[in-house]
């Protein structure tokens, strides 16, 4: 698995992250919403990880006692992102059901129709 | 109108911060505490998975705001749910008997697969989250499989609830015994890849692999209640 | 096969864009599935397999059953 020596891992989370903030900023559903905050979430996850990357090495993992530390990628990108996917999952989880929530008050999920009702 | 502007502001966003991006390369090390930790960390820890000891025993705090994170939210789906008004329920088609049998069969080797997960978490990639997360989705599958079937309430509660003590207890006891800060490792750290080694790591995980798996598989289960 | 990752970066960014067009609302959950999965074999590549095994147990598998189950209990399309 070649890696090639450009900045495509970075264009690639750099351009999910602004799909998440497009559908964030223009779309009315508030579904639709919560899936763009999805696709940020993981695109940040990926920059966090791509920007931990060392050429040629492998994972921080000892399978024999003496194997060779010159070349591992760095632990602690890898370390923050697994705490960031869970605390990703909590914070949808609650998201939706507050946008259930709103369904029964109002009877819809536009957000339109909800900012011009006043109580 | 909305499209334009935002459109226009994002390229404008996306031009700034790729003139800043350039100028960081790919590939090359940057930081020098990941040196310390692959040096020092089969060591210190006595486990193999430089990750492991990292999110458990270097960074163990972060690891117990998270558990703590998880928790809030499981307790807001919990609160909010339950002021719901209650529509009559509907009756269920049950499944049939092909269905019904595999997902019951399926079950504990699912939960099987979860557990051999998170007790080698210091040994092989893995650890607490991700077997919780399996363990979460056996639950996900007898509700799909088997319609009509919940787990009770009363035996996830006790789980999460045992399970989130144990882990602060034991960081209560690393600060009486042994090195006297919070999460210090004091069981005797062994041999190294074999399984009863690294402390107090094996232990921590277990707690944080229960405590997710029946915290998820609770959420799932308030919110898949028929209305 | 040497530009592997440049193939699935582009099919995840077609994932995600086709994520933001869809009206049916089921369709743009499967679609942000996709994009969990892919960026799960990137993480593969960039030598990180704990990540991968969370991104692939929570992310695709969990995230998505729970959207899922928020759509059935209110409306289907996007209006």
């Amino acid at each position: 698995m070649s890696v090639l020596n450009n900045y495509v891992y970075y264009g690639g989370a750099f351009g999910l992250i602004f799909i998440g903030i497009y559908i964030v900023l223009v779309k009315r559903n508030l579904i639709k919403v919560i899936i763009g905050l999805s696709i940020l979430d993981t695109g940040i996850n990926l920059f966090l990880i791509s920007l931990g990357y060392i050429s040629k090495g492998t994972a921080p993992i000892f399978s024999k006692i003496d194997m060779e530390i010159a070349r591992m990628v760095d632990p602690v990108p890898q370390a923050l992102v697994l705490t960031a996917i869970v605390i990703g999952v909590a914070v949808l989880a609650l998201a939706l059901t507050l946008a259930i929530r709103l369904y029964h008050h109002y009877g819809t999920l536009n957000l339109r129709k909800i900012k011009d009702q006043r109580w | 109108m909305r499209r334009i502007i935002s459109l226009v502001l994002l390229v404008i966003v996306a031009l700034g911060i790729a003139l800043c991006v350039i100028n960081i390369p790919f590939g090359t090390p940057k930081t020098k505490v990941g040196n310390y930790y692959i040096d020092n960390g089969r060591e210190e820890t006595g486990a193999v998975n430089i990750v492991t000891s990292v999110v458990v025993n270097y960074r163990g705090f972060d690891t117990l705001g998270e558990v703590t994170v998880l928790f809030v939210a499981a307790l807001g789906v919990s609160v909010i749910l339950a002021t719901l008004k209650k529509k009559v329920e509907k009756k269920v088609e049950p499944s049939s008997l092909i269905l019904n049998t595999s997902c019951r069969f399926l079950f504990p080797l699912i939960l099987f697969f979860g557990a051999y997960i998170f007790i080698h978490g210091h040994l092989t990639p893995g650890g607490g989250f991700q077997g919780g997360a399996i363990i979460a989705s056996a639950f996900l599958l007898t509700y799909l499989g088997c319609r009509g079937k919940r787990i009770s309430e009363q035996k996830v509660k006790i789980t999460e609830s045992i399970s989130g003590l144990v882990f602060v207890v034991i960081g209560l006891i690393g600060l009486a015994v042994g090195g006297h800060y919070f999460l210090s490792n004091f069981l005797p750290k062994g041999i190294l890849l074999s399984l009863l080694s690294a402390g107090i790591i094996p232990i921590i995980y277990i707690a944080i692999g229960f405590k997710v798996g029946s915290e998820i598989a609770g959420i799932i289960d308030k919110l898949m209640e028929e209305s | 096969m040497i530009f592997i990752d440049t193939f699935l970066i582009i099919v995840m960014l077609a994932a995600a864009i086709s994520a933001s067009i869809f009206k049916d609302l089921m369709n743009a959950v499967i679609a942000s599935c996709l994009v969990s999965l892919i960026a799960s074999i990137l993480f593969y590549f960039l030598q990180a397999p704990d990540v991968a095994m969370a991104e692939a147990a929570i992310g695709a598998a969990l995230i998505t059953a729970i959207f899922v189950i928020a759509i059935k209990r209110t409306k289907r399309y996007e209006e």
